[in-house]
């Protein structure tokens, strides 16, 4: 099943589970959704639920977060997070710190979702990742969706959150299909927010990564594996906020190598919060070798295709990078 | 019968000038307002005394648009605000003794002491926003689930001269009206943002005119007995389903923007003088009382004792609340039960263990 469809029918479960659950945000009915991910939505939940708004993203996104502290479950599309930038302050000030600035009175159950990260061939201002922008914000929720059971089971957990969650899809996975298992197409199917998960058990190094960098983490085990005889255990976050620090920690005890993969910006980044980890918890007395950290180049996005391949990790870097932290030759 | 000069309308008929109160209303009205100046007059006093931290904005002069307003609509209508708050949190429900702990940083404050000046609430009351403008679409948000559920009620959305300019107030009018929602605008016109006077921030000062499409009304805001009638009429209008207004309230702050600002280096002392003997909404509702024979000079005084007496009493029990437990820095970032298992102090030893 796509990742686009496993969202899909996320949505549609919770708006029949919940009739205060509603989705709003630019060419999300009429259209379809700009990425087609709430396709069908307005023909079978009608235009109360399924919202198309003006182009107005600070407007409706303040709007949404209203609605939630006025009773109802908003879902916010933004039709890309860039756009996001518009509205950030009802994102940050007016959702995010609201409990705890009401002392636990007011609480704010919204959903912010959307494409995220590196996008092709689309330059600097519609290609970035946010992840460490909202990451660093306490009062939110942050979870990162690869597959298709990621994306079902983390939006679903979203809209049932409490809290303020922002669901950072990535619009290059939205066409890619994942095995769903039986458990996952129920709907039920709920994952934990702020749990991580290991997609590949191996013994020699951990690679800690999230999103669309998951598939050249895989790729780079494989092939680190039968190149090299490299055992290589992936964890994928799937939650950027809360951290599970204990699927990292616990890993580097056995593999004893830590390597970041992410596509944000090197600097203040979620490879620098993992490399903090790493220094702060017992992970330090397991390291046999310094973390390394692989992230998006400390440039805007370019747009030649030679230039944006060079800008984001992918299979041989990473396992240029692996080798290098377990101290194998070129 | 309110003067002809209450109202000023743009593509609507004004509201009636014939208003209908009891002595007893009246008598209640005066004495909110008398009561709110006593406890900005306390809050000011605590300031200065330094009990008081940060920002603090007070509504000295301003009182008729809270008490008007809250004197027209139930307790299921809605108000938002910015952070010129604590006299819109009163009308709302909140307790002077509240108001003034959350002032101080007590845990007996209605937020806790966590929000302080600008982050009050009370039922069907948002705040209490800190971001100028920000108020504006949350407030329509609000507006938004009032129509969602079917209720009869509306959202009245306050900002102030200053924040009329903001984006996001034309953003919040433009959907507000596309969805025909009970969202009431009301740009509180004190003369000044901070420090600009409004037509130096304002190509069109008339804000009741700058909904465009919006019909808007001009309401002396300096007379409570104007606010109550044009707020009736407002509230009738979204919930018949006339969609939204933009009303604007011409009041004026005795004080400056917030306590760091004296208020007398971008107008004169006689103008705020002037103001005072001229427009005061207290004096003002003194005057029409007497003149009605509702009351004599001595109850009135008698009203204005207790109201002191009241604040003072407030301000005493509110000094000797406790500050907040220092467990509570680390409760309400997330709904209880939903926290990550571990909030991170300032270094790795201090943390706090959630409950999950």
């Amino acid at each position: 099943m796509p990742v686009r469809d496993a969202l899909n029918i996320a949505l549609e479960e919770e708006f029949i589970r919940d009739e205060r659950v509603f989705l709003i945000g630019e060419e999300v009915a009429q259209y379809n959704g700009a990425y087609k991910v709430s396709k069908g939505l307005l023909d079978k939940f009608g235009p109360k639920r399924v919202i198309d708004t003006p182009i107005t993203e600070a407007g409706f996104a303040g709007l949404a977060v209203g609605a939630a502290l006025s009773g109802l479950r908003p879902i916010c599309e933004f039709m890309t997070f860039n756009f996001s930038m518009q509205a950030i302050d009802h994102v940050v000030n007016s959702a995010a710190k609201i409990l705890y600035m009401s002392g636990g009175t007011v609480t704010c159950p919204i959903v912010f979702r959307g494409p995220n990260g590196s996008a092709a061939g689309v330059a600097a201002q519609h290609s970035q990742d946010y992840s460490a922008w909202y990451g660093a914000i306490p009062g939110l929720k942050v979870v990162s969706p690869w597959d298709s059971e990621d994306a079902k089971g983390l939006l679903k957990a979203a809209i049932r959150d409490p809290n303020p969650v922002v669901v950072l899809e990535n619009e290059l996975q939205y066409g890619v299909s994942f095995p769903m298992s039986q458990e996952a197409m129920s709907q039920d199917f709920i994952l934990p927010i702020g749990k991580a998960k290991i997609v590949r058990e191996g013994k020699d190094v951990t690679i800690v990564s999230h999103s669309r960098s998951i598939n050249y983490c895989l790729e780079a085990a494989e092939k680190l594996h039968s190149e090299e005889g490299i055992s290589s255990e992936i964890i994928n976050l799937r939650s950027i906020r809360p951290l599970d620090v204990n699927a990292i920690v616990n890993s580097v005890k056995k593999t004893n190598h830590l390597v970041a993969v992410e596509a944000g910006f090197p600097q203040f980044g979620v490879g620098s919060e993992i490399c903090a980890i790493a220094m702060e918890t017992e992970a330090f007395d397991y390291l046999d070798a310094p973390v390394e950290r692989i992230t998006c180049a400390d440039i805007p996005t370019p747009y030649a295709e030679n230039l944006e391949n060079l800008s984001f990790p992918n299979t041989d870097v990473i396992v240029k990078v692996v080798k290098r932290t377990l101290y194998r030759k070129k | 019968k309110l003067p002809e000069s209450s109202f000023k309308t743009y593509k609507c008929d004004p509201p009636s000038l014939d208003i209908e109160v009891t002595k007893d209303e009246l008598l209640r009205l005066y004495k909110e307002m008398a009561v709110m100046r006593r406890m900005e007059t306390a809050a000011d006093g605590l300031y200065k005394s330094k009990m008081i931290r940060g920002f603090c904005h007070l509504c000295t002069g301003q009182e008729a648009v809270a008490v008007g307003m809250e004197a027209a609509i139930t307790e299921d209508d809605a108000i938002i605000t910015a952070y010129r708050c604590h006299g819109f949190t009163y009308v709302r429900g909140g307790t002077i003794h509240s108001i003034l702990a959350e002032l101080m940083g007590r845990k007996a404050g209605i937020s806790r002491g966590k929000g302080g000046s600008m982050h009050m609430f009370s039922k069907n009351f948002y705040g209490g926003n800190g971001i100028v403008g920000a108020q504006v679409p949350v407030g329509t948000g609000v507006a938004f689930t009032q129509k969602y559920l079917e209720k009869k009620n509306a959202t009245f959305i306050l900002y102030g001269d200053g924040a009329a300019n903001q984006g996001q107030v034309f953003e919040a009018f433009n959907m507000a009206k596309l969805w025909d929602l009970p969202a009431i605008f009301v740009c509180e016109n004190n003369f000044f943002g901070m420090g600009t006077a409004a037509g130096r921030s304002s190509a069109n000062a008339q804000y009741y005119t700058r909904g465009q499409y919006i019909p808007g009304l001009q309401v002396n805001g300096m007379d409570v007995l104007a606010v109550k009638q044009a707020c009736s009429w407002a509230k009738n209008w979204t919930t018949n389903d006339q969609g939204p207004l933009v009303l604007e309230m011409v009041t004026y702050r005795y004080g400056g923007h917030s306590m760091s600002d004296p208020g007398t280096s971008y107008r004169t002392r006689e103008e705020i003088q002037h103001m005072r003997s001229t427009k005061d909404p207290i004096t003002g509702l003194r005057q029409r009382i007497l003149e009605l024979g509702f009351s004599t000079d001595d109850e009135i005084k008698k009203l204005e004792k207790e109201a002191r007496a009241v604040v003072e009493e407030a301000v005493a029990e509110a000094q000797k609340e406790p500050q907040p437990d220092e467990s509570e820095i680390f409760t309400n970032i997330y709904a209880k039960g939903t926290e990550p298992p571990i909030i991170r102090g300032r270094e790795r030893e201090e943390f706090a263990v959630m409950n999950q």
